[in-house]
């Protein structure tokens, strides 16, 4: 078959490979694992927000049934080392994170004792027993109350609750600020929000006797990460701590760091020389699992009269909860929304100012879209402002300012730049397939029938697939820049692809086993893909920041075109002709023009197992494997521009998404089902940012949402159908052509429909700057606009 | 510890008498004491709706009922549909519309489903939506998943017609 002609495997949608044991209640989660003889754990957590530990009772929860042993940090921390988030960014301050609290409980939620029981049931039998005196300190909750140095010290020991600043000006911003015809501002208020995987974290420590080694099973996204850092915190040799990652029920950033109870499962077995397994209960997960996009921010967008941008300003205070988080540092979150503020315009003059503040408060993490939600949110709503301001429409706006053509590779005042992607075309593409002009026409229909319509557009640009360059956290000293992939044909035929990232719900055992298909000459079905193994890879660190498809497609790459080579070479050798008249497709090796073939397992017999095949020179340099390692050093550009139809009960002011498009630019495509399954996820999540999910802690610390019917996820009924186009552009930038897309739904979702319902609410003069827009939320807004209409 | 009482019950067809605790929650005893681990815990609460199993053919949240309360009950779960080599109707069509990412939800969905399409097989886009909607998953947006009912129930409303 002509090679131009061949049905092509990236880009086909291709059914998963992961579903048939999913659909049949045989995954392999965590919790699933039962190892004879293992133990279970459960934690006593702390009621306070702050408080001094003064003295800890466990005599009687420790003559309970069942019960093993109870350890505090008077026990535990002596056999772990605490674990400190370093940063090169001037002015950082760190906390060190201990397996459990020493002193002093920094958060309701902390874990503060650990009992160890032959069951869970047993266990949480025994925390009711434990008695903990606690010295109430001030609570610092309020995240401006917190920076302003009136407040108590979150750590005693640190200069001030300040734990990371950074500020820095590119262009004349007050000059041009001042030149503007047009000046817009306003103070943002992103709410905390949490992931909520439905699968809640658990770690399971499995003692292998024979070895004294250990292997965690840990629902993680960064087994890498986690397997290095354990080394160091257990004093443990790396090739006695394996950390797998198996089936893992969602991650959105909630499983990307480094947890106390990860240490104290891990700790407890190798102390006790047993198995040991914790998985936390929903409630636990509501008050420990990270959380994130806790910001306010100040900012303001001048513009000519023409519209054309001018500058911007953004002062970006983030809630950073109590603990710099390992490995991210307080810094991920609250610089990259100063980072990426600028968004995918043209615009001269930006200043950013940062400050990350602790709280009593759960420490933050990475979550979905991490920073560009927030930034996205409010640059967008700036657009819009600016927009009505001009009276010019807000579609217009966003395309006479976008970087196009010949800009690119454009850099944004925060030092970021931009590849080449479609900014322009993905807006178009939307409001083309929602008929704009029309819909316009309908809402001027609605608004004069009373009715509360409104449309919103967002466009944004994201950094995907990062190199080596920079790290995915700002100033965090560990490379996230590289991966690895390792592809062998053993001597059966069979084709085993290696690699060191982990998968929860991305699809990569399906979408990795194309890109090594395609690429190797073989059938899709014939690769198999190991995932989330720290035992299989000298080095990775794991799946977040949307890297996995460029960084390990481009490894999977690299090493399956360095294996198709071996196997030409050693065709050649087998059929005696050169290696250009060798082909390698659907499996099968041929030379080309004739009917001579043979299949991978007759070629792998020859290679590994037949005597004689070749001579022992040949022998000595051929094997079928490959290791190869990719750094696509910056990375790349993924954008998108969404569009939200909302309609508001004017009763209940419940918004409801009429209609919702996503036009994207993710690159080539691998599985563009798998993208749109992303896609969709993304944007619900957005959904819940945009209107739902609050992480509420009252004055105390005491968080007031622990459960799922205070902490609000959408529902089936609260998602509406979502329209994804796709501009399939190779990123000109990343082997493949591949760019990053699993955060983006929930980066432009916030902002559209912000927008959206700020349209709605135009009539009444309302903007929205706080998310989420919750029905009290507008229910306050509108009350307040119709009061002040009368006076 | 309290007493262990014994309990009669069927699990996708197979008898099980076992001691349990009175307060022994039904997915425990599922998972732990079956080892049919497909059914999941995702909150406790009987929100989630991850560990809905059928019970004499309802579908019920089993981390809200005492294994006890299952005496004499007949039980399916997730592992009742389908096998891995040959998945039933309604698991294939979740593959079909990629109607499942992490997989953790879906044992519960797939369960609500097969209460929801055991009633009525001609649901409009927001009666699935609705019949889904204590059915909580964060991954899809659940999109694939309505795609996947529609077609289901299609598919068993022309084959009982």
């Amino acid at each position: 078959m002509d090679i131009n002609t061949r049905p092509k495997i990236i880009g086909a949608r291709v059914q998963r490979r992961e579903d048939p044991r999913l659909l049949t209640g045989n995954g392999a989660f965590v919790d699933d694992r039962q190892v004879p003889g293992m133990l279970h754990l459960a934690f006593r957590r702390s009621d306070f927000g702050h408080a001094k530990i003064l003295k800890i009772d466990t005599e009687e929860a420790a003559s309970m049934p069942g019960i093993i042993g109870i350890y505090t940090a008077e026990t535990l921390n002596e056999i772990t080392k605490p674990v400190i988030a370093f940063s090169n960014m001037k002015d950082y301050q760190a906390t060190p994170i201990r397996a459990l609290a020493q002193d002093v409980v920094r958060y309701v939620g902390e874990p503060v004792v650990v009992v160890v029981a032959e069951n869970r049931y047993l266990a949480e039998d025994a925390l009711n027993e434990i008695f903990i005196d606690y010295e109430p300190l001030e609570n610092v909750v309020d995240p401006e109350y917190a920076a302003s140095g009136d407040a108590v010290l979150v750590h005693e020991d640190l200069k001030s609750n300040i734990l990371v600043a950074r500020e820095f000006e590119r262009g004349e911003v007050d000059e041009a600020m001042s030149s503007a015809a047009i000046r817009v501002k306003g103070r943002f208020r992103s709410r905390r929000k949490t992931a909520v995987a439905m699968e809640t974290r658990s770690y399971l420590a499995e003692f292998e006797k024979s070895s004294q080694s250990l292997t965690l099973h840990s629902s993680t996204q960064i087994p890498g990460i986690i397997r290095d850092a354990l080394v160091d915190i257990l004093d443990i040799p790396g090739h006695r701590l394996r950390v797998v990652a198996p089936d893992v029920g969602g991650g959105f950033g909630g499983k990307a760091s480094l947890y106390p109870e990860e240490i104290v499962v891990t700790a407890l077995s190798k102390l006790l020389k047993r198995s040991v397994k914790w998985t936390s209960d929903r409630m636990e997960d509501l008050m420990s699992t990270s959380q994130a996009f806790d910001e306010i921010i100040d900012a303001e967008l001048g513009l000519d009269s023409e519209g054309n941008l001018l500058a911007l300003s953004a002062d970006v205070l983030g809630d950073v909860g109590a603990y710099s988080i390992y490995p991210w540092t307080a810094a991920l979150e609250p610089i990259q929304v100063v980072s990426f503020m600028p968004g995918p315009y043209r615009l001269a003059n930006y200043r950013g100012k940062v400050r990350g503040v602790a709280t009593n408060k759960p420490p933050t993490g990475p979550y979905r879209g991490v920073g560009r939600p927030a930034s996205t949110f409010v640059m967008e709503r700036l657009m819009d402002m600016a927009a009505g301001k001009l009276g010019m429409d807000p579609a217009e706006l966003r395309l006479k300012n976008f970087v196009v053509g010949d800009e690119f590779p454009y850099r944004i005042g925060s030092g970021i730049v931009w590849d080449k992607s479609e900014f322009s075309e993905c807006l178009n593409k939307a409001t083309e397939k929602l008929d704009y002009e029309t819909l316009r026409e309908k809402q001027r229909i609605a608004r004069s029938q009373g009715r509360l319509m409104g449309i919103g557009i967002a466009s944004y640009a994201e950094l995907t697939g990062i190199g080596s360059r920079i790290s995915a956290a700002p100033g965090m000293p560990i490379n996230t820049g590289t991966e690895t992939a390792r592809i062998r044909v053993d001597s059966s035929g069979s084709v085993i692809a290696y690699f060191g990232v982990a998968s929860h719900g991305q699809s990569l055992e399906t979408t990795l086993a194309q890109v090594v298909a395609e690429e190797m000459g073989v059938k899709v079905e014939d690769v198999e893909v190991v995932l989330g193994d720290s035992a299989v890879m000298a080095h990775s660190t794991g799946t977040y920041a949307s890297r996995s498809a460029v960084l390990a497609g481009g490894a999977g790459t690299l090493a399956a075109r360095a294996v198709r080579e071996k196997i030409v070479e050693a065709a050649s050798l087998l059929f005696e002709v050169p290696a250009e008249e060798i082909d390698v497709y659907d499996g099968l090796i041929h030379v080309s023009g004739t009917n001579r073939k043979m299949d991978l397992r007759e070629l792998a017999r020859a290679v590994y197992s037949e005597m004689g095949r070749f001579t022992k020179e040949v022998r000595e340099n051929l094997d079928l494997e490959a290791t190869k390692l990719y750094d696509p050093y910056f990375g790349t550009t993924t954008s998108a521009s969404h569009i939200a139809v909302v309609d508001i009960d004017p009763e209940t002011f419940k918004v409801k998404i009429e209609q919702y498009v996503v036009s994207e630019d993710c690159g080539r495509m691998i599985n563009p089902l798998v993208v749109d399954g992303q896609v969709h996820g993304g944007v619900a999540q957005g959904i819940g940012a945009a209107l739902y999910e609050e992480v509420i802690h009252d004055e105390n610390g005491q968080v007031v949402t622990a459960s799922l019917v205070d902490y609000l996820v959408p529902s089936s009924c609260e998602v509406p159908t979502i329209d994804v186009l796709h501009a399939d552009t190779r990123s000109p930038s990343t082997i493949g052509g591949f760019r990053g897309m699993g955060e983006g739904g929930t980066i432009g979702a916030p902002a559209a429909i912000a927008n959206a319902v700020a349209d709605a609410l135009a009539p009444f003069g309302i903007e929205i700057n706080e998310i989420p827009i919750s029905p009290e939320r507008l229910y306050r807004l509108i009350e307040k606009a119709r009061n002040s209409e009368k006076d | 510890m309290t007493r262990k009482v014994p309990i009669n019950v069927r699990v996708n067809g197979t008898k099980y008498e076992r001691m349990v605790e009175p307060r022994r929650l039904l997915s425990d005893f599922l998972r732990e004491d079956l080892g049919l681990t497909g059914t999941h815990m995702g909150c406790e609460h009987g929100v989630c709706g991850a560990c809905t199993i059928l019970l004499d053919g309802d579908s019920i949240r089993s981390c809200l009922c005492l294994a006890i309360q299952a005496d004499n009950a007949e039980l399916t779960t997730v592992e009742g549909l389908g096998d891995i080599e040959a998945l039933n109707p309604l698991q294939q069509k979740f593959r079909e519309h990629h109607a499942l990412q992490c997989g953790f939800c879906t044992s519960g969905m797939l369960m609500t489903v097969t209460d929801m399409l055991s009633k009525n097989t001609s649901l409009t886009d927001e009666e699935i939506r609705e019949g889904l909607s204590g059915n909580l998953c964060r991954c899809t947006g659940y999109q694939h998943i309505v795609d996947a009912v529609r077609d289901a129930a299609k598919q068993a409303g022309d084959v009982s017609s």
